[in-house]
């Protein structure tokens, strides 16, 4: 990675709960300067952020009992470039399907997510996935409870999909959503890819 | 343009894996485990930000005051708490209880607790935990046990605590414990491990994992006798990925306000000025007995070796 990361601002990492430090490690691996972000004023000067795995009931409601609900909308509203994994991806979608009561998500890409979309955890699986954005080879990828998008909308851009068709990443203007965890393999080209948008964005830089 | 949605279905992959099993406790952490007798409760649980459920059919502290043997709970009180919420659902079965476990998985639980909260069913063996395709979290009092759960298959570990007391000092002995001995191990010499190994009673292969990692290779949480957010937020401190809390939450004298309580308190473990917050006004908590005033033969982190 160049020199001009280290000086860059930092890219934060929603820490409320779930796997944080994974994607924590993998940014700087890359070379970015990652910090953790539980309050609002620590989204006050990230260039990007990371939602992590997790349990998405749980994000939404300390997101929303913290004050970090309203200033990561107001944020993503802005332009911040945003990458979801599995519960990140719910967090990012405008509509959920098989929430819990009253659960809501940041919003921002155009997009039914369904929660829980493969069944239980004995259903949780590793396959390999076709990325065209990413180029050969194949990702490996780990679904794990994973939601699936239901529908897309016609602002979002599906990246993936399985086999029978369920699309399993999307982006749209400076968000990037996957069912998947790429931080819990040793492929990180959709890191590298969140990281390029950090950098060309330049959000508050 | 939209996609069909045919739900439940998995594609071709590959399922019960060890990364997806050691994987589901990964997204776990930082979050709190709040144990649940009945669907009623497990839905307050999950209302109040329960990141997964642990079903079971007596809550420690009744189990302790009711005696008796205590088993896996009724499959129709499971399939209750699996349809009533969509967060992971956990169930304990026996030690040893291979056949418990058997029916767990069917019932499509997401985390099997191979618990010595229930009445042991075999003293000698521990289930053979490789044969699931469902995963497994396991006690443990120290860092040799935890290991030989590891060697059996477990993908997650809880320090093992006194459960359904309420009091927290065998949760914290047992957390620091644990943390103690990795912290011994990476700083010893390759030469070193190999009697390390025989001391803890651990297949040497983990040990020098663990030595060149300085970390356990699953996600450690803690349990027994957490009660408080100030309890939950200590077990953070002490270097905890995540709580379990059993009795403490449905025993106290306000559960959904508590439980609230102990999940925020888990995210913000550090931060004394949040944890004072939601410490205020919850009621009573659990009764709770010292450990110290419990013979022996009630000790239940006793069980299992």
């Amino acid at each position: 990675m160049a020199g001009s990361d280290t000086i860059a601002p930092p890219v934060g990492v929603l820490a409320l709960q779930g796997d944080f430090r994974e994607h924590l490690r993998v940014l700087t691996m890359l070379g970015a300067r990652a910090v953790s972000v539980r309050r609002p004023e620590e989204l006050d000067d990230v260039s990007g952020l990371v939602i992590p795995g997790g349990e998405s009931s749980v994000m939404d409601k300390l997101s929303r009992s913290f004050g970090m609900a309203e200033p990561v909308r107001a944020a993503i509203d802005e332009g911040l470039p945003v990458y979801g994994t599995c519960a990140g991806l719910i967090m990012l979608a405008d509509r959920i399907v098989d929430g819990i009561p009253g659960q809501r998500s940041f919003g921002g890409i155009d997009i039914a997510v369904r929660r829980n979309a493969f069944g239980p955890q004995t259903a949780s699986f590793e396959v390999d996935l076709d990325v065209p954005v990413l180029g050969d080879p194949p990702l490996h990828a780990v679904f794990i409870r994973a939601p699936v998008v239901d529908s897309l909308g016609r602002e979002a851009t599906p990246l993936s999909a399985l086999d029978d068709g369920r699309v399993v990443a999307v982006e749209q203007g400076n968000l990037i959503g996957t069912s998947f965890h790429p931080e819990m393999t040793n492929d990180y080209r959709f890191h590298r890819y969140f990281l390029d948008r950090v950098r060309r964005v330049a959000f508050r830089g | 343009m939209s996609t069909s949605a045919s739900s439940g279905s998995t594609p071709s992959g590959e399922v019960g894996s060890n990364r997806v099993k050691r994987g589901l406790a990964e997204m776990l952490k930082g979050g709190v485990i709040m144990d649940v007798v009945t669907a009623d409760q497990a839905k307050l649980a999950e209302d109040a930000g329960a990141v997964a459920v642990m079903a079971l059919e007596r809550v420690p502290a009744d189990i302790r005051s009711q005696g008796g043997v205590a088993r896996m709970s009724d499959p129709d009180l499971i399939d209750g708490i699996v349809s009533a919420v969509s967060i992971p659902v956990m169930a304990k079965a026996r030690i040893g209880h291979f056949v418990e476990a058997q029916i767990l998985q069917e019932l499509g639980v997401d985390y099997i607790d191979e618990s010595e909260v229930l009445s042991p069913a075999d003293y000698v063996n521990h289930i053979d935990k490789w044969k699931f395709t469902v995963p497994f979290v396991c006690g443990a009092t120290n860092l040799g046990e935890a290991l030989r759960r590891i060697n059996e298959g477990a993908a997650m570990i809880r320090s093992k605590g006194e459960a359904g007391t309420g009091d927290v000092s065998e949760a914290t002995k047992h957390i620091r414990k644990i943390k103690s001995e990795v912290a011994a191990l990476s700083s010893m010499s390759k030469d070193e491990l190999y009697v390390a190994a025989k001391e803890l009673q651990a297949p040497y292969d983990i040990v020098v994992e663990i030595a060149e990692t300085g970390t356990l290779p699953v996600v450690l949480f803690t349990a027994g006798g957490v009660a408080t957010p100030a309890d939950a937020a200590m077990m953070m401190q002490l270097g905890a990925d995540g709580v379990f809390v059993g009795s403490g939450i449905f025993k106290s004298g306000d559960p959904a306000k508590r439980a609230a309580a102990v999940v925020k308190a888990t995210t913000f473990y550090d931060d004394p000025a949040v944890l004072a917050e939601v410490s205020r006004g919850l009621g009573e908590a659990m009764v709770g007995i010292n450990v110290a005033d419990l013979a022996a033969p009630h000790r239940l982190a006793e069980r299992g070796w």
